[in-house]
């Protein structure tokens, strides 16, 4: 497709326009915790993504027509703010935001256990505060360590990363640059224990083998931001688990 | 029950869908890797540029391309636009209620759409007419008319067979000697009920299945777009064999088209 300000080559001697390796993550900073209000919360950077998540609940649910006899409803609402890309984006949920809540949602459910909470609702806040691709796999890392934050029972945490192809080669966490003039993106996200996928989109062109290649690295990167996000937990709970003794 | 597209099953019919699943069996017959009967018709509408009705058992999805000049999008002044849009109708399903697209429909519409696009069919950069001024715009119009699952595959099968049946001379001033068409993508919807993968989900297979994954594949075996549904999950193996099952029936397919 023709397009203006692409860059000729995305990929120079093997490095990426940040210099990365294709299997290198960008700098990766999360915590846990940062809101007061929220049940839970956690705050997670990843290159120029700077993504909050908050939890609340869970709680009874209103109205009560959408209540559940048998179990929790989770609520997702992934939404990017105004100023968190280059042209002003309209406030307020459109089509893309809602197929990305919705499959927010999807990646987060299989580690829940809804069926205790009958009635009741969990409700998941991600606010794009800054966008740099990858936000909804970002979203994701963030939200499950919110839902820990928050004290909710989880099988496991949740670990979203994006893996594609760049110039032919199979590359691991996608920038804005290489989001917008790559042939494919994949987002993922996985239960890392167990290697669960509970998210997966793809668009552009893969082969089979490059398929393979991208599963492969977003598991390695999947294994790196897990235990960035039992760290942040860490940081959180172990000083007070500390004066307890 | 969250999400219109799923209805509520008997425990007892669950029960027996479940226990057939295990054993490779299906309610009507089928096999775990086989579609119910697929027939595609092509110019049904006299209306839209291209038309087509795609029936999957008693699924039934019809889809209208109409073509209009328009302005481009700034940041692709050289190419084309494509418009995918779907509408779950009342008509078609207890469940589905009037009103602006619920998230059921835009997922499925924007599902549809990154298969179309993605697979780079539709070749945009020849829809432009004027660089910056004017281009022409493709939009395509999923309508279901009877919502017995797999609206997915349905309505990317349809899709792609209205495009194909897009006949330009009808359009006033149309400045290209044809529609510049070149693959023909197949989307191929694998469900995993208890553990196990089947495709062509009827909607009571559908309504108790733990997710769902949509590859859409090219001729070459490629992949274009994937999308994964559903509150379970899969394993790596799962997605291998979904993989092999878009392959072996996305090219039954594309033998309907």
């Amino acid at each position: 497709m023709m397009e203006t300000g692409k860059p000729e080559k995305l990929i120079v001697d093997g490095r990426r326009l940040d210099g990365r390796r294709p299997d290198e993550l960008r700098p990766l900073r999360l915590k846990a915790g940062i809101l007061k209000r929220a049940d839970g919360s956690a705050y997670i950077e990843l290159g120029k993504n700077k993504i909050l998540a908050a939890v609340y609940g869970p709680k009874e649910m209103h109205p009560r027509h959408l209540q559940q006899s048998d179990v929790a409803v989770l609520r997702c609402r992934y939404n990017m703010a105004p100023f968190s890309v280059e042209e002003r984006k309209r406030p307020g949920p459109d089509r893309r935001s809602m197929e990305i809540s919705k499959v927010i949602r999807e990646a987060l459910e299989p580690v829940l256990f809804l069926y205790l909470y009958p009635r009741a609702v969990i409700d998941v806040f991600i606010e794009i505060l800054q966008a740099d691709a990858g936000t909804r796999t970002a979203g994701i890392t963030a939200a499950s360590v919110a839902l820990a934050d928050a004290g909710i029972p989880m099988r496991d945490l949740v670990t979203g990363i994006s893996a594609g192809k760049v110039d032919g080669t199979v590359v691991l966490d996608l920038m804005k640059e290489e989001d917008q003039w790559g042939e494919a993106d994949m987002p993922i996200a996985v239960m890392p224990r167990k290697k669960r996928i509970t998210l997966l989109q793809m668009d552009g062109n893969f082969t089979r083998e490059e398929f393979r290649q991208a599963l492969d690295l977003a598991f390695k990167g999947v294994d790196l931001i897990y235990e960035a996000q039992k760290e942040a937990l860490r940081e959180k709970y172990l000083p007070s688990l500390e004066e307890e003794k | 029950m969250k999400g219109k597209m799923k209805e509520l099953v008997s425990s007892v019919k669950r029960d027996h869908l479940v226990e057939l699943a295990l054993q490779g069996k299906r309610v009507d017959g089928r096999a775990l890797d086989q579609y119910r009967e697929v027939s595609v018709e092509r110019g049904v509408i006299g209306t839209a540029q291209g038309s087509a009705l795609v029936k999957l058992g008693n699924t039934q999805v019809m889809v209208g391309v109409k073509l209009e000049k328009g302005e481009p999008f700034p940041d692709t002044p050289a190419s084309g636009i494509l418009v995918v849009n779907a509408e779950l109708l009342p008509l078609a399903s207890p469940t589905f209620e009037p009103g602006p697209p619920n998230e059921d429909a835009i997922e499925l519409a924007r599902v549809v759409d990154r298969a179309i696009r993605e697979s780079q069919m539709i070749d945009l950069e020849k829809l432009c007419i004027k660089e910056g001024e004017e281009v022409w715009a493709v939009f395509i119009d999923i309508y279901v008319l009877d919502h017995d699952g797999n609206l997915i595959d349905a309505s990317v099968l349809a899709s792609v067979a209205a495009l194909y049946d897009v006949k330009p001379p009808a359009v006033e001033e149309w400045t290209l000697p044809e529609f510049p068409l070149t693959k023909k993508p197949a989307a191929v919807t694998v469900v995993k009920l208890n553990g196990v993968m089947m495709v062509d989900a009827r909607l009571e297979e559908e309504n108790i299945a733990e997710a769902r994954l949509t590859i859409s594949t090219l001729e070459n075996g490629d992949i274009c777009a994937m999308q994964k549904g559903g509150s379970g999950f899969f394993d790596r193996e799962e997605l291998e064999k979904a993989y092999e099952l878009a392959l072996k029936c996305g090219e039954e397919l594309r033998k309907k088209l």
